[in-house]
């Protein structure tokens, strides 16, 4: 009765070959760019883009790193898209996650682990407000989402400035506008590097892209697997349904806003225990959490291929740092948006997928059944030319 | 030789797996009135689609007075004189009824609109076949009646000499139904041909010259109405005999299971009461049919009895127990199933598979999770055997998606899980919408099975004949009102189409029981 269905026919390869082709036409279309920008190094230009990634053991872990925070923003957005809600909040949740993780790791020298938990605590508390918003007033989570990605990021920075042994001026530097370095504030809340500096040659490398691997496949199991992620996606389906059934879909609008925002804060987390970055004060919004997006759109918002997905993006952001000076390095975001465009075009090319997938098969099927129709023609053929 | 205005040959359409139309002969008539009956599913709405250009047949021909043509899309059926009225009208809902008759076929004398002379030529339509519209109304504030008299003013507007009604009565009350029949007949007798979609066996016996029946896709032939008998004609649409009149005992009412007192419940735009003052009970082994007209107030009701809306006042009791205030889930759990009134917005998640949507409100009991973790095994164990009790036809089993199945099966699969639940009370609100015979048939013996086993059945239904059939005791809603209890033996239907158009009213309910 159960039958494993081919390949073929299994609707998530149908998605991933489409997001293939979308990425593959993005990319002749960024070579276009390319050459329209400047002809002379176009050719250089695309083969940094497709090779730098793995050109040397410091870049691809970069890559690995780099994609870590991507694939947690990715996972935010994908898991809250799961359950019928777009969390644009990503930068906001991004944002408290990583003030709760640096306080955490700087101030109250709390180890990576307590940091990383801490992270999490702060983006799940920030995930909360547009859910209830949602849930108590019906607040569209978008709105109150973007309104939540400013109040954060000037509470952060409001709350940073006031707290002086957070600041970098505290452990000798010159300026007061970011945050300490962890390495000279606090070494034990840096995430650990255990041996993979040494394997990749690259003082930044450590275990966080594994952490978010990990996160990325519990959260596929409790979409998939768990009474709890089917209540959420009920609700994302058809919430009148999911209310008919008995489902209380108002906690389940705040739960799973929750549980985004913690994603979102984890990679806030991630990124500023790696020991790379400072948090700087200034009024920009992460892109971080912005670049969530197209990661989980990428991936059609399925957790596995978030981790794919993370991992392209890093990998053409690398390759479009190593662009410069010919380029502006922003033309990555261009041929990244350009992907995006061409995959939300996925449901088409899903269904043109689909069909060549099943005309090749169709095609097969009938050259089979002609080669045994020609057979057996062969054979009634046969004993005639005997009669002769 | 008969005078046939079109005539379909032969026509054969495949979509992959399914072969929609098998070699289906239609020859209609100048003049006639053409029922095309069969099931759900078994290719009237293809056939259509092939005449009105939307799919291009795989073999066969159409004649149009004889002639071969070649239909290629809509407009080409439009420039033939084919005109649709589609079951899901095609209106623009804030222009006037005007603009929408005219939409597409404007009268324009230098870029700008001559609505007068178009009004004139609507005015003149409207008189010759009776139609009554208001020109100038908006088409959201009008009934679906008018709606429809609007598309039909369309079809005549642009001089369309055959005229396809698909399933046109689905949505209509009986007196609008009446009215349309009317409205069919002076059609063709001023020479108009006219092919009617239908399943309703009534309606045909009623207006239809000759009726085309289809099985499955295959054409199980044409006969003169007039000759034969609603049960020949169900006969050759299942292709076996069916029971009209439901056989059922008589009922053994027993304790009280709902009671109802007082309650008002305020309507979704806030503005007025949908539901006013409303007291009854459904004892367990009855069947309580509240009858009326669609929107005077039944699915607030049921809502409310349901926990899906709140209550503004009075309160509702199961089993003696108060759950005006309980949530939905808990009155699930003691034993209240619903088959809701919309089974896409309500009743099934489209995008679950068929095994997800059985368990829809058991998927968190025990049999079915372990520490929080769906067991699929024992869910598709479950499903497969609904499956098989139920007879729920689909693709691939229990894992076919919901969305794929026919209207009838995903209606067996609401059935099915609502049945299976083993409720004290089922809330069933016209469980047999846009369903055939054969399958109403099916679900009428559910209920019956359901009350003789001792359940209260609470049946919500818009169809005078399910109404009379199935209950043991009807109660007519009217504007939010119960405004009469009859009993179906010493009741006739119209007796109770003057009740549901609120032209009679029995004191006795209204003045409170408390």
């Amino acid at each position: 009765m159960k039958k494993k269905k081919p390949i073929s026919e299994n609707a998530a390869f149908a998605g991933f070959l489409a997001s293939v082709g979308a990425i593959v036409l993005g990319l002749i279309f960024g070579y276009i760019m390319l050459i329209v920008f400047n002809p002379a190094f176009a050719n250089v230009g695309i083969i940094k883009i497709l090779s730098t990634g793995f050109s040397t053991k410091e870049k691809l872990a970069k890559v690995l790193y780099q994609a870590a925070p991507l694939m947690m923003t990715g996972l935010s957005v994908g898991f809250a898209m799961k359950t019928g809600l777009f969390n644009i909040g990503g930068s906001g949740q991004y944002l408290v996650g990583a003030f709760f993780a640096l306080i955490c790791g700087v101030v109250l020298k709390l180890p990576w682990y307590i940091c990383l938990f801490a992270s999490m605590l702060g983006g799940c508390f920030w995930g909360v407000f547009p859910g209830l918003f949602k849930s108590l007033f019906n607040v569209n989570e978008v709105i109150t989402a973007i309104m939540f990605n400013w109040i954060g990021l000037f509470l952060v920075n409001l709350t940073l400035t006031n707290i002086p042994s957070a600041l970098a001026n505290f452990y000798g530097a010159a300026t007061a506008d970011r945050t300490a370095n962890i390495t000279a504030a606090n070494p034990t809340a840096l995430i650990p590097k255990v041996w993979l500096d040494k394997l990749f040659n690259s003082p930044y490398m450590n275990i966080s892209f594994f952490i978010a691997a990990i996160i990325a496949v519990v959260i596929y199991i409790i979409i998939d697997k768990t009474v709890f992620g089917y209540e959420l996606k009920a609700c994302g389906f058809n919430q009148k349904a999911s209310l008919y059934a008995g489902i209380n879909a108002k906690r389940n609008v705040v739960f799973s806003m929750m549980i985004a925002g913690a994603l979102s804060g984890i990679g806030g987390g991630i990124y500023y225990l790696c020991g790379t970055a400072q948090y700087s004060i200034i009024k920009v919004l992460p892109a971080m959490g912005f670049n969530g997006i197209p990661v989980a759109l990428l991936a059609s918002s399925n957790p596995l291929g978030i981790i794919l997905s993370s991992l392209f993006i890093s990998y053409i952001q690398v390759g479009g740092e190593a662009l410069q000076p010919e380029y502006a390095k922003e033309i990555i975001d261009i041929i990244i948006a350009c992907i995006i465009y061409l995959s939300a075009l996925s449901v088409l090319m899903n269904e043109f997928i689909t069909k060549m997938l099943k005309a090749k098969k169709e095609k097969k099927d009938n050259a089979a059944l002609r080669q045994s129709a020609g057979a057996s023609l062969e054979a009634v053929n046969a004993p005639k030319e005997e009669e002769k | 030789m008969e005078d046939y205005i079109i005539e379909m040959l032969h026509i054969t359409k495949e979509f992959p797996g399914l072969k929609a139309n098998d070699d289906i002969t239609l020859q209609l008539r100048r003049g006639e009135i053409h029922a095309l009956l069969g099931e759900n599913g078994a290719g009237k709405s293809t056939l259509m689609n092939v005449l009105f250009g939307l799919y291009t047949p795989e073999g066969g021909e159409i004649k149009k007075n004889g002639k071969t043509v070649a239909i290629k899309d809509p407009n080409t059926a439009t420039e033939l004189g084919i005109g649709m009225v589609h079951q899901h009208f095609q209106l623009v809902h804030n222009f006037t009824v005007l603009q929408n008759i005219i939409l597409g076929a404007e009268t324009v004398r230098g870029g700008f609109l001559r609505l007068e002379e178009s009004r004139k030529k609507v005015m003149e339509l409207s008189e010759r076949y009776g139609l009554k519209i208001d020109t100038d109304a908006l088409i959201e504030d009008i009934t679906v009646g008018m709606q429809q008299r609007v598309e039909i003013l369309k079809m005549l507007y642009r001089d369309n000499e055959v005229l396809i009604f698909d399933e046109p009565t689905a949505m209509l009350t009986p007196q609008e139904i009446d009215e349309l029949m009317q409205i069919m007949k002076n059609l063709s007798a001023e020479g108009k041909s006219i092919l009617f979609i239908s399943h309703k066996l009534n309606e045909i016996k009623a207006v239809a010259d000759r009726c085309t029946v289809l099985r499955k896709g295959k054409c199980v032939g044409t006969v003169e109405t007039a000759s034969a008998s609603k049960e020949d004609l169900s006969e050759m649409m299942v292709g076996r005999r069916v029971d009209f009149a439901v056989a059922k005992e008589e009922a053994k009412p027993g304790q009280t299971v709902l009671e109802v007192k007082q309650l008002n419940v305020t309507g979704k735009s806030h503005l007025k009461k949908a539901v006013k003052n409303i007291s009854f009970d459904v004892k367990c082994g009855e069947i309580v049919c509240i009858a009326g007209i669609d929107g005077n107030g039944q699915s607030e009701l049921v809502y409310a009895l349901t926990g899906l809306m709140n209550t503004e006042s009075g309160s509702v009791l199961f089993n003696g127990e108060d759950i005006t205030k309980e949530s939905v889930r808990k009155r699930n759990m003691k034993g209240l199933a619903h088959i809701p009134e919309d089974r896409h917005e309500y009743g099934l998640i489209l995008d679950y598979s068929l095994a997800q949507n059985l368990v829809l409100k058991k998927y968190f009991f025990d049999d079915f999770q372990k520490n929080g973790f769906i067991d699929f095994n024992a869910v598709d164990e479950y499903a497969d055997k609904l499956i098989e009790k139920y007879d729920i036809r689909s693709s691939s089993g229990a894992s076919s998606s919901t969305r794929s199945m026919s209207g009838g099966n995903q209606q067996k699969a609401i059935v099915a899980r609502e049945l299976d639940y083993d409720p004290k009370l089922l809330i069933a609100v016209q469980p047999t919408r846009g369903m055939d015979v054969g399958a109403i048939e099916y679900i009428h013996k559910q209920i019956i099975a359901q009350r003789d086993a001792g359940k209260a059945i609470l049946l919500i239904s818009l169809e005078l004949d399910e109404v009379m059939n199935l209950s043991d005791r009807i109660l007519v809603i009217y504007e939010g009102e119960i405004v009469g209890q009859l009993e179906p033996k010493s009741t006739t239907v119209q007796e109770l189409g003057l009740y549901m158009a609120g032209a009679k009213r029995s004191d006795v309910l209204t003045e409170g029981r408390e």
